[in-house]
């Protein structure tokens, strides 16, 4: 007799089957959370006692051992907001060309595949490809510029997918609206669809922040020194910045052991920034689709 | 002179069409130069010896640079994070996209995205300060920054894009599929396992394909947990040094434009066509086998 048939203790143990495997698929997804409450539960526990006012707000010391972590604070924060300046429009012009100009066919399917590749290309080569073109080809060296260029190049992808997922929400009827009103192509996308489509990119803009400011690989030649006494006023500058920070404190600073505490704060900053920023754009998109 | 309404119009187009070229543009630059500073190295070792040979010393005098042992690490950290990420990815989209009540699924997947979020970097220095010491007690091992070690944080860092990808692929599995099933008296679960999944079989490559991609090509990671010893791995506790880990460790250390600096340049460009490899296949994957309503299966 085939074991499947309808039997009842067949039947019964099919439904065993089944609770059992609906366990391990929910095993696994707890698994998930774990590791995230987890790593993030570490190092709050660890890290909270390092950070004061003067940890945010002041230089380090004593080769690092000491003092307060501001000009990494305030390198992460000029490179990502750098680098939005240069990704945004760019990712928003690239998805309002894909989304709203390009007809299906060869010229499209070459730039999804070029846009695709970009975003699998790992980030210790991005880190290369700066160093050759930003830093020593155009002579800009190892500065801030030559660091907002290359995660510019970096988070394109992420910028052009959520900006162009805002767009494909924007309703064909606005824009059918608009036409028939006489408005060109142009005055219907400046007027009509990225006013609609803004929040959706803005939130896009928000996860390539946060992508941006954790970003290690790719500043390590571009950007970031171990050390700067002065805090970064131009572009020429190098900096510091937290992720980097990290790194070098954590495997090649003075004194490993010593240093613990300003490793633990400095990782809870950049996660609290990152996770923040995260969070931030996740709850806003919740409530702009209960909107619609 | 004022341009026609349509000059205009046509003007506007081609520069938004210059822009989404891009990206393109982009990717091509990083090719051309990832050769013209990795492909002097060839002048001084040829591609076999570079590729297949088992000694690294670039520092040594005569140097070494033979990137088998690193191409070996990476393979193997890959290997065995996915193995760990695979089935833990893909039975998590399983849960969400079928099993969880719309309110679990809302507290779980911003979960995922947060996981996804976590920069590279901290889940390196919690691999350093928490598993790693883990690992050398529990294991009796001379070090805990080891291959196993890099392969667990990999793991965490693949899962995310394995299971939203997958998760797509899964909802995107007719409904009239799975009430056939049904109705023909399966239970859910055998539904989920001879019906959705092969169905969705083309999305979760796709899915397997980006995260292996991922893990191959991440840096941080590698470079803080992995050990750091260029040796080609003999068990899944050895002290590996993986591509990523060795550009990124090295690069400072190695005089501009000399043998070292050209050498690691052609270590990106292989793991430049690994990364292009994989993504190359799970777009050809992802575009050949679309799933287009219920008729193509």
């Amino acid at each position: 007799m085939n074991a499947n048939a309808i039997t009842h203790a067949g039947l019964a143990r099919r439904h065993r089957t089944q609770k059992l495997m609906w366990g391990v698929f929910g095993l696994s997804s707890l698994i998930n959370m774990a590791a995230l409450v987890l790593i993030c539960g570490f190092l709050l526990i660890k890290g909270l006692p390092a950070i004061s006012w003067s940890f945010l707000t002041e230089m380090p010391r004593d080769s690092m051992t000491a003092g307060g972590i501001l000009p990494c604070i305030l390198g992460t924060i000029y490179l990502s907001l750098g680098t939005m300046c240069v990704a945004f429009p760019l990712g928003v012009a690239s998805a309002v060309y894909l989304n709203e100009y390009a007809r299906p066919g060869r010229t499209l399917r070459l730039i999804r595949l070029g846009i695709n590749n970009l975003a699998g290309v790992p980030s210790v080569v991005f880190g290369l490809f700066g160093l050759a073109f930003f830093v020593t080809f155009f002579g800009l060296g190892v500065s801030l510029l030559s660091g907002i260029l290359t995660l510019s190049i970096l988070v394109l992808p992420v910028i052009i997918g959520t900006a162009e997922e805002a767009l494909k929400s924007v309703p064909q009827t606005y824009r059918e609206a608009s036409l028939g009103l006489g408005a060109t192509k142009w005055q219907t996308i400046r007027l009509v669809v990225l006013p609609a489509a803004m929040p959706g990119m803005l939130t896009g803009a928000i996860l390539g922040l946060s992508r941006v400011a954790g970003e290690t690989a790719a500043i390590m030649f571009t950007a970031a020194v171990f050390f700067t006494p002065y805090l970064p006023t131009h572009l020429n500058d190098s900096v510091m910045a937290l992720p980097y920070h990290i790194y070098v404190l954590a495997t090649a600073g003075t004194d490993i052991d010593k240093t613990r505490p300003l490793q633990y704060g400095t990782a809870l900053v950049l996660i609290i920034l990152v996770l923040g920023m995260n969070l931030g754009a996740i709850l806003y998109r919740a409530k702009l689709q209960k909107k619609r | 002179m004022a341009l026609s309404r349509k000059a205009k119009d046509n003007l506007i187009r081609n520069l938004f069409f210059l822009t989404a070229l891009s990206s393109i543009v982009a990717l091509a630059l990083i090719m051309v130069y990832l050769f013209v500073e990795g492909l002097p190295i060839f002048k001084v070792v040829s591609v076999t010896d570079f590729l297949f040979g088992h000694l690294w010393y670039p520092t040594s005098d005569p140097p070494a640079f033979g990137v088998f042992p690193l191409i070996m690490a990476s393979l193997a950290v890959t290997a065995l994070s996915s193995a760990i990420a695979i089935p833990l990815g893909v039975m998590t989209a399983i849960y969400l996209a079928e099993i969880a009540s719309r309110k679990t699924r809302d507290i779980f997947k911003p979960i995922v995205e947060l996981l996804a979020a976590l920069p590279s970097v901290v889940i390196g220095f919690f691999g350093m300060v928490v598993v790693a010491p883990y690992l050398q007690e529990t294991f009796d091992l001379a070090t805990g920054l080891n291959l196993f070690n890099a392969a667990i944080m990999l793991a965490f860092m693949s899962v995310p894009t394995i299971c939203s990808v997958s998760e797509d692929a899964i909802y995107s599995v007719p409904r009239e599929l799975k009430e056939a099933s049904l109705a023909l008296g399966a239970t859910h679960f055998e539904t989920i396992a001879k019906v959705v999944l092969p169905a969705s079989l083309s999305g979760i490559s796709t899915a397997v394909m980006l995260g292996m991609s991922r893990a191959i090509g991440e840096t941080m990671v590698v470079l803080m947990v992995a050990g750091g010893a260029a040796i080609i791995p003999t068990s899944i506790f050895s002290p590996v040094r993986p591509m990523p880990s060795s550009i990124a460790a090295e690069m400072a250390e190695a005089a501009f434009r000399g043998n070292h600096y050209h050498a690691l340049f052609a270590i990106g460009i292989v793991l430049f066509l690994f990364t292009l490899a994989f993504n190359l296949v799970a777009s050809h994957v992802a575009e050949k086998h679309k799933q287009v309503g219920a008729a193509t299966l």
